[in-house]
């Protein structure tokens, strides 16, 4: 019995953890980005304004689920539930801790790769659905982002993979004894940081939504429930990109004293508080650039780190 | 690149600065005494209205907020016989205070006029009419003007000089 109501339970835990964390990462952002800048955020509703995620909630509930007549329905509505199976998806190879994971893949790093690449088909099906110039804009730029981007992603992260030998999660975490990946994979850290960025859509690589030029991108035609699915989607590959570098080169668990899941949630509030500052800081470059930055600097580099990487593994650790 | 590093270090250094909001309903603005808020109509130091109703002031308003219907009481003063200001209309632009000749009309640092209805923004002379003369006390408009009311005829104003007899005059 134990053998099947544990891990459903444990589903269940980190499936509410993931959201509840998603949504209150909304109430930290605006809190974050106000204290960059000088000024509150919300501090009305409940204790700090801890409350205003609940407002939000809602708000975005009862709020009209409007189809465009124009649109193309079943595309419409499933692009939205696209963006949150393959984030959750993701989170059922995040070891939390020592023992805490849904499933102790053997495949890990490449399970990842393949759902956030999954993830493009949101963007690219709600763009085209829509059927609005804006949305069809903010998507094409979507998928070109993210496919250029993933591209050296995937071998930033081959460095680590080479040093841990294993594409298993916890064994790369267990590989980190010694010293996190972020020294000897410091090119492969900041590639893959980049990557993130682009892969989750956040400022300052949030072309796909450019409000000051396409609206809102992608989701332009987005109300009420559906928009939330995206809005807490982007949110959640926030907090996924930030889980996935606390395990691939900081160490993953690992810590002094404090409990394994308590350091790996700080390591990983890090990160998400990093991303949120990126957002307060940075401008959003222009498109020809972010393109040209990709294949021109960052892939280059991602393949000159992986050679060197193979080289000295080779050389030396063989 | 550097630049890039710099920026998210100087940033985050914000992070130790003060916050510029000024939490509005706790903590009060200050604001100064020219400040152009809600309007009123004061009274000269004798309490006796100072507007004459000359309509300077709706013919300013760019937004034509403001109406009025011009009387005479029995002492011969000129005075509105309504006096209304559509707040929902106005702008504060301050071009009535300006244009007012007698500082009947002045603009006060109040803003806080949040209403429920709109209806409820539409200013009747008793809610614009305060007890005394506001930001300019020691003017009367009929003591140093030559109009003529009951009990001080032409020419018996303050620096006033006695009416001419133009006919006199003549060679």
């Amino acid at each position: 019995m134990t053998a099947i109501t544990l891990p459903l339970l444990l589903i269940a835990t980190v499936l509410f953890a993931v959201l509840t964390v998603s949504a209150g990462l909304i109430w930290l952002e605006r809190r974050l980005l106000g204290l960059w800048q000088d000024r509150y955020g919300p501090n009305r509703v409940g204790p700090f304004g801890l409350a205003q995620v609940l407002a939000d909630m809602i708000k975005i509930f009862f709020k009209e689920d409007w189809i465009p007549p124009f649109a193309d329905r079943p595309v419409f509505v499933i692009a939205p539930a696209i963006i949150i199976v393959t984030v959750l998806m993701s989170f059922a190879i995040v070891p939390f801790s020592r023992h805490i994971m849904v499933v102790d893949l053997n495949i890990g790093v490449l399970f990842f790769l393949a759902f956030s690449s999954l993830g493009v088909y949101s963007v690219a099906l709600a763009g085209w659905s829509s059927d609005n110039k804006y949305a069809l804009l903010g998507s094409l730029r979507g998928v070109a982002q993210m496919l250029s981007y993933e591209v050296f992603m995937g071998l930033s992260l081959m460095g680590v993979v080479m040093l841990a030998g294993s594409y298993n999660l916890s064994a790369i975490v267990m590989a980190q004894e010694r010293v996190w990946f972020v020294i000897p994979q410091f090119i492969g850290f900041v590639t893959f940081l980049i990557a993130g960025i682009a892969e989750t859509r956040r400022l300052p690589l949030d072309l796909p939504e450019a409000e000051s030029e396409l609206v809102a991108g992608y989701h332009t035609e987005y109300s009420s429930l559906k928009f939330g699915m995206f809005f807490v989607g982007e949110y959640m590959g926030v907090t996924l990109i930030s889980a996935f570098i606390t395990l691939l080169f900081f160490g993953g668990w690992r810590g002094p004293v404090l409990p394994g899941i308590v350091w790996f949630s700080l390591k990983t509030c890090t990160f998400i508080c990093f991303f949120i500052l990126m957002r307060a800081a940075l401008p959003r470059p222009r498109y020809d650039q972010l393109m040209a930055f990709a294949w021109k600097v960052l892939l280059p580099l991602a393949l000159v780190n992986l050679l060197a990487t193979g080289a000295i593994v080779l050389a030396f650790f063989r | 690149m550097w630049s890039i590093v710099q920026t998210l270090w100087k940033v985050f250094l914000h992070a130790a600065s003060k916050r510029r909001t000024v939490l509005y309903p706790e903590v009060r603005p200050r604001l100064p005494g020219r400040w152009r808020g809600r309007i009123v109509l004061s009274r000269d130091l004798s309490g006796k209205e100072r507007c004459v109703a000359c309509y300077l002031c709706a013919a300013a308003c760019p937004v034509d907020c403001i109406a009025m219907q011009a009387a005479y009481d029995a002492s011969g003063r000129r005075y509105p016989a309504f006096f209304r200001i559509n707040f929902s209309r106005c702008i504060f632009c301050g071009y009535c205070e300006e244009a007012c000749p007698t500082y009947a009309l002045q603009l006060t640092p109040d803003f806080e006029m949040g209403e429920w209805k709109r209806q409820s923004l539409v200013y009747e002379k008793e809610d614009l009419l305060i007890s005394g003369p506001g930001k300019y006390q020691d003017y009367n408009f009929y003591e140093v003007s030559g109009v003529a009311i009951e009990g001080k005829d032409t020419g018996e104003g303050i620096d006033d000089e006695p009416p001419v007899d133009i006919r006199s005059l003549l060679p």
